[in-house]
């Protein structure tokens, strides 16, 4: 219980995602100029990404490694996410339309959002075991989450100051980045048990 | 002529990273010096030149309604390529780019220059068009890399300028990247800007 405890606190402050790892910083500079959709697209990423990572989880350990074939990895990974979000856009729309209308839009964003790539070759890399890796995929998500939401949040207050003009827009939205990485490296080397 | 200025535009005008904004993952996350900034955008440059000249070979067989997935099957296996090669020959760089190699694959710069130019138009173009954007990137990331490891260690492909004690160790560090991308953007802004 302790380990994933330290597993879930690791990834969401110490080894943030878009803070140390710089992943998934696409959708955190695009979609974070208001809070709703900013929101809208932690949970979608949080739902993918936690699918997508046992899907490659079994295909790595199942497929991939019995076969030796572990040097298609990242063909095979990729391919595999993009068949997935196409999956859950369809099963989304059949099943769940008020869902499909809230997380929709975001879907084919994710495929090319390489924090999902990158978290299922991560724990390829690490050899967690299943429920390992579904917990640290959830956690980076929700990592993912907090920066997003936190820095979507600034930047509703940044929309209304009046900031040098060739500064304006990315460049002063990177520097806030800075910023909140700045603080974030507070947590650094803190650890559980 | 007219392949110069489309290797030029993607440079200067068409700069991936300092105007169009994309694959700012490997740009943040490979630039802690100037000689792994370079490496990365190296290996960015093989992959989008060998991408874009595949691509616009086959732009007439591939079917309309299936084409991303085909443009990124045949970008992933130009990375695999890269992977193996790199792991051969270069083991040390790719343990320190690591996890940015295989993500060469959802980097937006390729897929967008696949659909936006090389399933448009000729080989020859295509592959200007690669050379161009690509060295754009290569040189964005050297700089980012250059003016971080010289405010942060003093010095710059491991020549020393002034001594590390100097340094301001932050700029290596991850917030370095977000603020010293965000100025030199901005600084880009204000030099090309009308």
């Amino acid at each position: 219980m302790l380990e994933y405890l330290s597993i879930i606190f690791s990834a969401i402050l110490v080894n943030n995602i878009v803070f140390a790892q710089f992943l998934g910083i696409c959708p955190f500079i695009g979609v974070s100029k208001n809070l709703e959709s900013a929101f809208g697209m932690s949970m979608a990423v949080t739902f993918v990404m936690a699918v997508a990572t046992a899907v490659t989880w079994l295909l790595q350990h199942y497929v991939l490694l019995p076969l030796g074939l572990v040097y298609i990895q990242t063909i095979a990974f990729i391919l595999v996410i993009a068949v997935l979000v196409q999956m859950l856009e369809i099963i989304m729309k059949k099943i769940s339309p008020a869902l499909y209308a809230a997380l929709g839009v975001f879907l084919p964003l994710i495929t090319t959002n390489c924090a999902v790539l990158g978290v299922a070759i991560i724990v390829a890399q690490k050899d967690f075991g299943l429920m390992h890796s579904v917990v640290y995929a959830v956690a980076t998500a929700i990592g993912f989450g907090l920066a997003l939401t936190l820095f979507a949040a600034i930047r509703t207050q940044l929309a209304l100051s009046d900031v040098p003009r060739s500064m304006r827009g990315v460049p002063i939205a990177l520097i806030v980045a800075g910023i909140l990485a700045m603080a974030f490296m507070g947590f650094t080397g803190i650890t559980i048990a | 002529m007219k392949a110069l200025g489309i290797i030029f535009d993607g440079i200067v005008k068409r700069n991936p990273t300092f105007v169009l904004i994309l694959g700012m993952c490997p740009t943040l996350g490979t630039t802690s010096s100037a000689m792994t900034g370079m490496s990365m955008g190296l290996a960015t440059l093989f992959v989008l030149i060998c991408s874009n000249v595949a691509i616009s070979l086959i732009k007439n067989i591939v079917p309309d309604k299936v084409r991303i997935p085909v443009f990124i099957v045949v970008i992933a296996s130009f990375v695999t390529m890269l992977q193996m090669v790199m792991q051969a020959y270069l083991p040390s760089l790719y343990a320190t780019l690591g996890i940015f190699i295989p993500l060469i694959v959802v980097n937006c710069i390729l897929l967008g220059r696949a659909e936006a130019f090389a399933s448009k138009n000729g080989v020859l173009l295509s592959l200007c068009d690669g050379v161009g954007v690509g060295i754009g990137f290569t040189i964005a990331l050297t700089i980012l890399g250059a003016v971080r490891e010289i405010l942060g260690t003093g010095a710059v492909f491991g020549y020393q300028l002034y001594s590390a004690d100097f340094g301001a160790l932050i700029f290596v560090l991850a917030p370095g990247a977000f603020i010293v991308l965000g100025l030199l953007i901005a600084l880009f802004n204000r030099l090309y800007a009308r």
